[in-house]
């Protein structure tokens, strides 16, 4: 069965998923991604019309928690394990794109 | 102090009864694993000092009769966050980091005033069933050191099977607690997904993951599993229902007698290893001598369990691994000039190769175009196998069949091929797919290396399963071998 | 050539919870960078998140206050992104089954009503903030990561820059009416994001979208999308093509720049979100949301004019925020008179807020000493000039009785206490009393004023006149 994955379309899946390989990887990975992917297609053997998707396999619905604020007072153990900080905030280089912003 | 010779039960009742003290326990527990870890390379990080602190600590105030587990010394697979001790998932990028809050299992553990051994090795962020992907070392089998432990509870199963601890706490995506016990000849269990929170176990397949235990007897299981179990108000998907006590209900009086086993043809094809078949044939006439009805049945949708599993877990895998991305906590990559590097180097340096096979099927089977195809798809196929099991559970109370379709392999001989790697999960994710409870118990060896016997049981009804387990396992002889570490003991 | 024009709004609205979403932290403003946080709101590894079932039930009261029709059966899902102020790298939203559809607000521009349909109205989770600095750095606050919001969607039926406003006002009416959130796009607690588009008229294909960005206020929002339907029009009368664009709206220049085109459509990987059970909404509960929601601004319109009297105006003025409306029928409630109150409401009490530039919840006056100022005013106790001194007190949350008292400002009505002062008064003014004999009116005016000089404009000027007339005649 030919596999839906080649290796551009592994370069634009890495950068869904902020990886990168090198030309190297990306010919080693891209075989071992297309033959996995071809046993995901084995699926298409199987008649699933009608059947409802089953995406948990909780038993409860309706779990809901009172609207009541508690502060966690961790901050200051929050800021220490963040790799970079100041005066309370978490410090990363410099955002150019916006387009991330406000969803 | 051999664990072998003694149980939960026996060290619990000696500790109140001031035998032994915590301090001796826990200072007997680091000389197995100082004796044997340098071969076995199980545990990641050793909590000695503080150990040593809370046993000297309970020592002085003594024992509760009414916490079973305390002063005794209990390993931690490290994909559960343990407050101020490293927890790494076994992953470069959390190298560095401290937890600043228990998950809930340790939460309820420490209220009984357990302690804390240490942190055991695993596959990288639970992903894999050998412990050969975790990044930091590679965990042995107790049995014979050049074959792996299964995983990805490895150092899990390693620990209890070679003797450095009673028990350890595993978790269990698609095989991931009884694919180890399997290859360890130990006992483990996977409850009911929602029987035990997930609160602080660091997520791999959200919909999948649920946490067990690996012991040396089913009792010690059933005992230490009521301990964690029931519901938390942080995790929205634990249930409500009562948890029984399920060590009480293991006694002289329970029998099989009657018990309606299913065995699924499904699970004794081609691909198992017909010395595995054997064992379990064996281990089932065993259970008809014992009063039990054994019935050959069908799961028709079992061929595209492993499948369906590896794009449902994948996606999940590849969303909740994205929060790991060297901001917040964790290892930032250096020498990053903009916001996108932090991103790229963070996660291409910090992970593993078979952490990013997997965010890379999840995020395709996710991406647009495909999702129909293949999460959706995958999704109906899980409402089939869940619909299979409702069908034979109609008219049985457990199903069985081997957990592996293998024994322990030798290192390094799968691991270039993931897809083989992934085919050893055939008999165990359609467990996790249903939700269901499942177990691995000893059942016998195969060419010298330890054969699990996979008992499932129906949504919530560990009890028979335990059961079932504890019959078979009283009237065997199984449970007792030890291995024989590096030939020498 | 003649175009017409298709504006779609995405509107999102913050609600005034106390706490976030999906986890326990205080939803708090002003606070020090990441004080109100948790290991939920910075994704820590194995956190969960935990659904706030006031976030539902104000999702179900904006729901009924739009007219949409409930999901019965809700799941969130996950909405992946990469971002600093997206600490999950993923947001909880609801894609699939969103909790209210096809709802509707009605507008009014220039005397003529529309019906504009909401496409879809979802709750999801807020983003923390960036700050950028120039030092080449930015800095993440996740204080406002997990602020619970409710999305609104229009349907492609608004087809004016004004028809946009008034779809804005409308929303922001109706929503603020429900008290699930101040809808302030000042404070970022309303954020609206436009999308324009044209095509030649009779053509059954919409035209290319492009998106504003940049829009502060409901009038930038009307001046920016004008510019844009009319930069559309040059482009395609000029033989141009629209580019599948965001621009933003500069407020100094009025104009829209150009910020980036988009490549086809973002990938945000949607899936169910597995940790959280799904929702099922049932009638019962709807029902019992619904029956203790506030009025909406319409329905106390009508009931302002038909059961109190009032003036269509007075109406809509007393009507434009939730607690003006509010505090007008607290103190109609409370005894006083309809248009007494709302006069004051609009007068005194509106001229005291701006000139101090504050909320009415922010001052000390309550509605009982309103119209406890009221009712002394209508008894006769006070004059309305000295109400403005009473006023002054009850602002400062007096007790208008109390202040009256204190400062001596009871009105002289007693005509046994009065009458002997008159007749001082006419006794000294012989001069005028002659006058007012020989005809001239004038003469009164002086007489009142020196009875008020007498009594420190204590004295209740029509007890006085009346007294006063009746003296003279008798004269």
């Amino acid at each position: 069965m030919a596999s839906q994955i080649d290796e551009q379309q592994v370069q634009h899946v890495a950068s869904l998923a902020k990886l990168k390989f090198t030309d190297e990887e990306l010919s080693e990975f891209t075989p071992q991604l297309e033959s996995i992917i071809d046993l995901f297609e084995t699926l298409e053997k199987v008649d699933t019309t009608g059947v409802e998707p089953m995406t948990s396999a909780t038993d409860r619905v309706n779990v809901m928690r009172e609207d009541v604020a508690v502060n966690s007072h961790q901050r200051d153990a929050l800021l220490k394990n963040a790799p970079d900080a100041e005066d309370g905030y978490i410090k990363v280089p410099a955002i150019i794109d916006e387009s991330g912003d406000a969803e | 102090m051999n664990f072998y010779e003694t149980d939960l039960t026996q060290l619990h009742d000696d500790l109140v009864n001031k035998k032994i003290s915590a301090t001796e326990l826990t200072k007997a527990t680091y000389d197995n694993i100082k004796a044997k870890d340098d071969q076995i390379e199980a545990f990641l990080t050793l909590n000695e000092e503080n150990a040593l602190a809370e046993a000297a600590a309970l020592d002085e105030k003594g024992i509760a009769a009414d916490q079973l587990v305390a002063g005794i010394p209990l390993g931690v697979k490290d994909n559960i966050v343990t407050k101020d001790i490293r927890t790494t998932a076994a992953s470069k990028i959390l190298d560095n980091f401290k937890p600043i809050y228990d998950a809930t299992v340790i939460e309820k553990l420490k209220a009984q005033n357990f302690i804390n051994a240490g942190k055991l090795n695993l596959d990288e962020f639970a992903m894999g069933g050998s412990t050969e992907n975790s990044a930091y070392q590679v965990t042995h089998n107790a049995w014979d050191l050049t074959r792996v432990p299964g995983g990805s509870s490895g150092g899990s199963a390693a620990s209890v099977a070679a003797g450095e601890v009673l028990a350890a706490l595993g978790t269990d995506t698609g095989g991931s607690i009884r694919l180890p016990a399997s290859y360890n000849g130990v006992v483990g269990m996977k409850p009911t997904y929602g029987r035990v929170s997930r609160w602080g176990i660091i997520a791999f397949g959200s919909s999948l993951d649920q946490v067990g235990w690996l012991t040396t007897s089913v009792k010690d299981n059933a005992l230490l599993t009521s301990l964690i179990s029931g519901h938390d108000d942080h995790d929205l998907t634990s249930s409500t229902r009562d948890v029984p006590d399920f060590g009480a209900q293991l006694n002289d009086d329970t029998n099989v007698n009657g018990l309606r086993i299913a065995v699924p043809k499904e699970y004794l094809v081609e691909g198992v290893d017909e010395k595995v078949k054997e064992v379990i044939k064996a281990a089932l006439k065993h259970y008809e001598s014992l009063g039990a009805i054994v019935d050959e049945v069908s799961l028709p949708h079992t061929q595209y369990g492993v499948a369906a599993y590896y794009i449902i877990s994948s996606s999940e895998a590849s969303s909740n691994l994205q929060r790991f991305d060297g901001i917040r906590y964790g290892v930032r990559a250096t020498d990053v000039q903009d916001l996108e590097d932090v991103y790229v180097k963070s996660r291409s340096e910090g992970f593993g190769d078979e952490v990013k096979r997997r965010i890379m099927l999840g995020t395709f089977s996710l991406s647009a175009g495909f999702y129909d195809a293949y999460f959706n798809k995958a999704s109906q196929i899980r409402a089939l196998i869940r619909q299979d099991f409702e069908n034979v559970f109609k008219d049985h109370d457990v199903v069985m069949g081997p957990a592996g379709p293998t024994v322990a392999y030798k290192i390094g001989s799968n691991i270039a091929d993931p897809k083989t790697m992934y085919m050893n999960d055939v008999l165990t994710v359609p467990v996790n797919m249903a939700g269901l409870p499942g177990m691995s118990i000893p059942a016998g060896l195969a060419d010298g290396m330890p054969v699990g016997l996979q008992i499932i049981g129906k949504p919530f009804d560990e009890e028979t399963m335990y059961k079932a387990a504890y019959t078979f396992e009283q009237s065997t002889d199984f449970h007792k071998a030890q291995p024989n570490i590096g030939g020498q003991n | 050539m003649n175009f017409e024009t298709t504006i779609g709004l995405e509107v999102h609205v913050e609600m005034k919870t106390n706490s976030k979403i999906f986890s326990p932290s205080p939803v708090q403003f002003g606070s020090e960078p990441n004080a109100n946080t948790n290991v939920i709101d910075w994704g820590y590894p194995g956190v969960l998140p935990s659904t706030n079932k006031g976030v539902v039930e104000n999702g179900i009261r904006a729901a009924l206050a739009l007219h949409a029709e409930i999901e019965p059966h809700q799941h969130f899902d996950r909405k992946n992104y990469f971002y600093p102020d997206n600490p999950k790298a993923y947001q909880i939203s609801q894609s699939v089954s969103p909790l209210g559809h096809d709802g509707w607000v009605e507008i009014d521009v220039d005397g003529e009503k529309k019906k504009i349909g909401i496409a879809e109205m979802h709750i999801e989770e807020d983003a923390g903030k960036n700050t950028h600095s120039p030092n080449g750095y930015s800095y993440v606050d996740l204080n406002r990561q997990g602020t619970p919001l409710i999305e609104i969607v229009s349907k492609p039926d608004i087809s004016s820059p004004d028809e946009a406003y008034a779809y804005l006002e409308a929303l922001r009416e109706r929503i603020q009416f429900t008290g699930i959130s101040d809808v302030k796009m000042e404070e970022g607690s309303m954020r609206v994001d436009v999308n324009i588009s044209i095509r030649p008229v009779g053509s059954d294909k919409y035209g290319t979208k492009t998106e504003l960005k940049n829009l502060n206020s409901f009038n930038y929002v009307r001046k920016g999308l004008l510019f844009e339907e009319q930069r559309q029009q040059r482009v395609l009368m000029s033989g141009g093509e629209i580019g599948q664009e965001t621009r933003r709206y500069d407020e100094t220049t009025g104009q829209t720049i150009l910020m980036r085109v988009k490549e086809g459509s973002d990938d945000y990987r949607y899936f169910p979100e597995p940790d959280l059970p799904s929702l099922e909404i049932s009638e019962d509960w709807v029902k019992e949301i619904g029956d203790t929601m506030p009025q909406m601004p319409n329905n106390r319109r009508d009931r302002y004019v038909n059961e109190l009297g009032l003036t269509e105006y007075d109406a809509m003025v007393l009507t434009q925020t939730k607690e003006m409306s509010d505090f007008f029928e607290a103190t109609v409630a409370d005894g006083a008179d309809a248009k007494l109150a709302s006069n004051y409401l609009q007068g005194d009490v509106n001229a005291y807020l701006n000139d101090e530039q504050v909320d009415l919840a922010a001052t000390k006056l309550t509605p009982a000493n309103l119209s406890g100022m009221i009712k002394l005013i209508d008894d006769g106790t006070i004059s309305s000039k000295m109400a403005k001194k009473v006023f002054k007190g009850i602002v400062a949350g007096e007790n208008p009785a109390e202040y009256v008292k204190a400062h001596g400002l009871v009105q002289l009505s007693d005509p046994a206490q009065l009458q002997p002062i008159i007749d001082e008064i006419l006794a000294n003014n012989e001069q005028s009393v002659t006058d007012f004999k020989n005809g001239k009116d004038r003469a009164v005016g002086f007489l009142v004023g020196q009875i008020m000089k007498q009594t420190k404009g204590q004295a209740n000027p029509q007890v006085v006149n009346q007294l006063l007339m009746k003296s003279l005649q008798a004269l």
